[in-house]
């Protein structure tokens, strides 16, 4: 009996405890190239500030599906909604941290960050057209190296993903032919080669077979230890991938011009960008609760100060500062009230 | 077929020949419970899928409307940008790795049941059968990666002597062309035979355990061999058994999604050659779903998914009638 007493009474207790902690805990759902800076953030700021942030990589499809149906706090999209869309479905939209990517090789005897790539050379070797690595193409711009007379197995992602939407984003830039052909999405048409699952199936084909080229994550480079080029950017700069080049992209973008942040971060001007970056953005209702909102702002504010080591040691790039002051005057225009 | 006296076959009979019990017919309030749970059970699993089509059927108007039936299927084109989509590749994909895992599959399979049945002494059996059946209890997204990063490495070894070989023979050297990758139609389909034999081969076994052994030792007697026995006896018994459980082989194979996603190359583009990527209908929806923003985008991809359901139904009724028509000829034979 007494027992019985007391394991009603833990359970009246836990339950307090789990009313409690439910209104603390903030829901998100959706990219998963952002997944690991979020959760770290999030297991950082519940040490610091008590809340829990619950996140759920679904994808960004999924993230954006969630937050139009008022099931979670925040979304994150790896493509950025379009005005017009984000004002018809009462959203708004802020970015979170840049990262970037490169294209890796298989070649015999070519070592990392040896081959140069420009973007109009990456667009016709994934278009089909540059078939052998010693086309004239890549030589000229490769005049040190033994290129060898080797087919070009093309690699790309074969799950949708924001990598691959980055990507494609580029090449329609340079290539008028690549936005005319295949054009930029989370996954598109692609002309030629083979589809690997994730960063980790698109690495594992490229170490396997040789002549191939793939497109990675950075801090997937970095960990799978893939050989990886440098490029030719929009100042004509020879540039290897580096935070400070993702973050020069974003610090090049006047996102006081941009509406909603509008604005993908790849082919930007500056000596030492990085041609290929890119960022995640944040979905949020405008007519959620404001406390709800609020617990939002506040999580993200709390990350884009406190959290750019933590970003760096992952290889995302922190926000430049003009950036986080944007987001902070867009919060306030948007939705009426600031931290 | 079973008048012919010499060998009643493993056959389900209809309702009206089966033996019921003369004492209290539902007498017993528990039998009354049983007949309704059991009426309930197979009532509720047809239930669940014509639910499960209809909803499918559903969710995948906006992409009917759009594309129609014949269009859908015949087109081979799948852009998401411009948001046009066709289901050929996918269905041919699906189709040909299928073919391949059956192919592979079921001699093996058989081969192996075979061998436990009638080959393998006592105290072998056990370890051999227990180790075929540990195969289906692998989760299939570890047959993907073990296919991705143990077999395909090896196998791309291997497959510029395919080319020299097979490839240089006229007409079905077309199927092994290309680069030595290791991934694509044809390791998709060597893979899908790895993960359908424990299936295949465990019925197989089962039905053929059960061949009376009078059967069994009257062909020995008169001096058939064991491959005679198998292939003359056994196989005709459990004709109707075997072939079902080849097609739960084969319905495995084609609802594959995860062992086939990692090792197929993931290409839309379709080649004749085997050695080269392809796609499935399962791989296509493990890739994009989650990344598939708009409604027209989801839509066709269930409507994919109402096409595999298709395929499995049309294959199934296949397989009906395949064993009906095996029973006729036996039947005739007799």
């Amino acid at each position: 009996m007494k027992s019985l007493r007391v394991t009603a009474i833990l359970l009246a207790l836990s339950l307090v405890g789990f009313v409690a902690s439910a209104q603390s805990t903030l829901t998100g759902a959706g990219s998963t190239w952002v997944y690991p800076l979020v959760a770290k953030w999030a297991a950082a700021y519940q040490q610091n500030n008590g809340v829990e942030v619950n996140y759920q990589s679904i994808g960004s499809g999924g993230g954006i599906a969630q937050i139009k149906a008022g099931t979670v706090a925040f979304g994150a999209s790896d493509m950025p909604l379009k005005p017009e869309d984000l004002s018809s479905a009462g959203l708004i939209q802020f970015p979170t941290a840049v990262a970037g990517e490169d294209l890796v090789y298989n070649l015999p005897g070519i070592q990392a960050e040896q081959l140069v790539l420009s973007g109009p050379l990456v667009a016709d070797i994934y278009l089909g057209k540059i078939k052998k690595w010693n086309d004239p193409a890549i030589a000229k711009l490769n005049s040190g190296l033994n290129l060898p007379d080797m087919d070009i197995t093309v690699v790309h992602r074969s799950d949708g993903s924001g990598t691959t939407f980055t990507f494609c984003d580029y090449l329609s830039k340079v290539s008028p032919e690549w936005k005319d052909k295949v054009g930029a999405n989370t996954s598109v048409a692609w002309p030629t080669g083979v589809g690997g699952k994730g960063n980790e199936g698109v690495a594992s084909y490229v170490q396997r077979i040789p002549g191939s080229i793939g497109y990675v994550e950075y801090a997937y480079i970095l960990e799978s230890h893939l050989f990886d080029a440098r490029m030719v950017n929009r100042d004509g700069k020879i540039v290897s991938p580096s935070l400070k080049g993702f973050q020069d992209a974003a610090a090049h973008v006047d996102f006081t011009k941009a509406q909603d942040f509008y604005v993908i971060l790849t082919d930007h001007t500056g000596p030492d960008t990085w041609p290929i970056s890119g960022c995640t953005w944040q979905i949020l209702r405008k007519n959620a609760p404001k406390e709800t909102n609020m617990a939002v702002m506040k999580f993200f504010d709390w990350g884009f100060e406190h959290g750019q080591d933590m970003a760096r040691s992952i290889s995302f790039g922190p926000l430049p500062s003009s950036t986080v002051e944007a987001i902070k005057s867009y919060w306030k225009k948007e939705l009426g009230y600031s931290l | 077929m079973s008048e012919s006296g010499v060998v009643s076959r493993l056959e389900i009979r209809p309702m009206s020949e089966r033996p019921k019990s003369v004492g209290r017919p539902w007498g017993l309030p528990a039998d009354f419970l049983f007949h309704k749970m059991a009426v309930f059970a197979a009532f509720l699993v047809a239930g669940v899928l014509f639910a499960t089509v209809i909803a499918i059927a559903f969710d995948s108007r906006l992409s009917i409307h759009a594309f129609g039936i014949w269009k859908f299927l015949k087109s081979s084109e799948w852009n998401p940008v411009t948001q046009t989509f066709g289901a050929f590749p996918f269905i041919v994909g699906t189709l040909v790795s299928s073919t391949i895992a059956m192919v592979l599959g079921v001699p093996i399979s058989f081969g192996v049941a075979v061998f436990i049945a009638e080959i393998a002494p006592a105290w072998i059996k056990k370890p051999v059968a227990g180790a075929i059946e540990l195969l289906a209890a692998i989760p299939s997204i570890v047959y993907g990666l073990w296919g991705l990063l143990i077999f395909a490495p090896v196998f791309a070894k291997t497959e510029p002597w395919i080319n020299d070989k097979l490839g240089a023979i006229p007409g079905i050297g077309l199927l092994f062309q290309g680069p030595p990758m290791g991934i694509g139609m044809l390791t998709a389909g060597i893979v899908l035979a790895i993960m359908v034999l424990p299936y295949i081969s465990s019925i197989m076994r089962d039905v053929f355990l059960i061949v009376p052994s009078s059967l069994r030792e009257s062909a020995y007697a008169i001096g058939a061999t064991t491959w005679e026995v198998a292939w003359n006896i056994i196989l005709p018994y459990t004709r109707s058994a075997v072939i079902g459980g080849i097609f739960l082989g084969l319905g495995r194979a084609l609802g594959e999604t995860m062992a086939v996603t990692f090792v197929i190359g993931n290409s839309n583009v379709l080649s004749s050659s085997l050695l080269m990527p392809g796609v499935t209908i399962p791989s296509v929806l493990a890739n994009e779903f989650t990344e598939a923003t708009t409604k027209l985008y989801v839509s066709s991809l269930i409507y994919l998914g109402l096409i595999l359901i298709a395929v499995t139904l049309i294959v199934r009724f296949l397989a009906v009638l395949l064993i009906r028509r095996l029973g006729r000829r036996e039947g005739a034979k007799a």
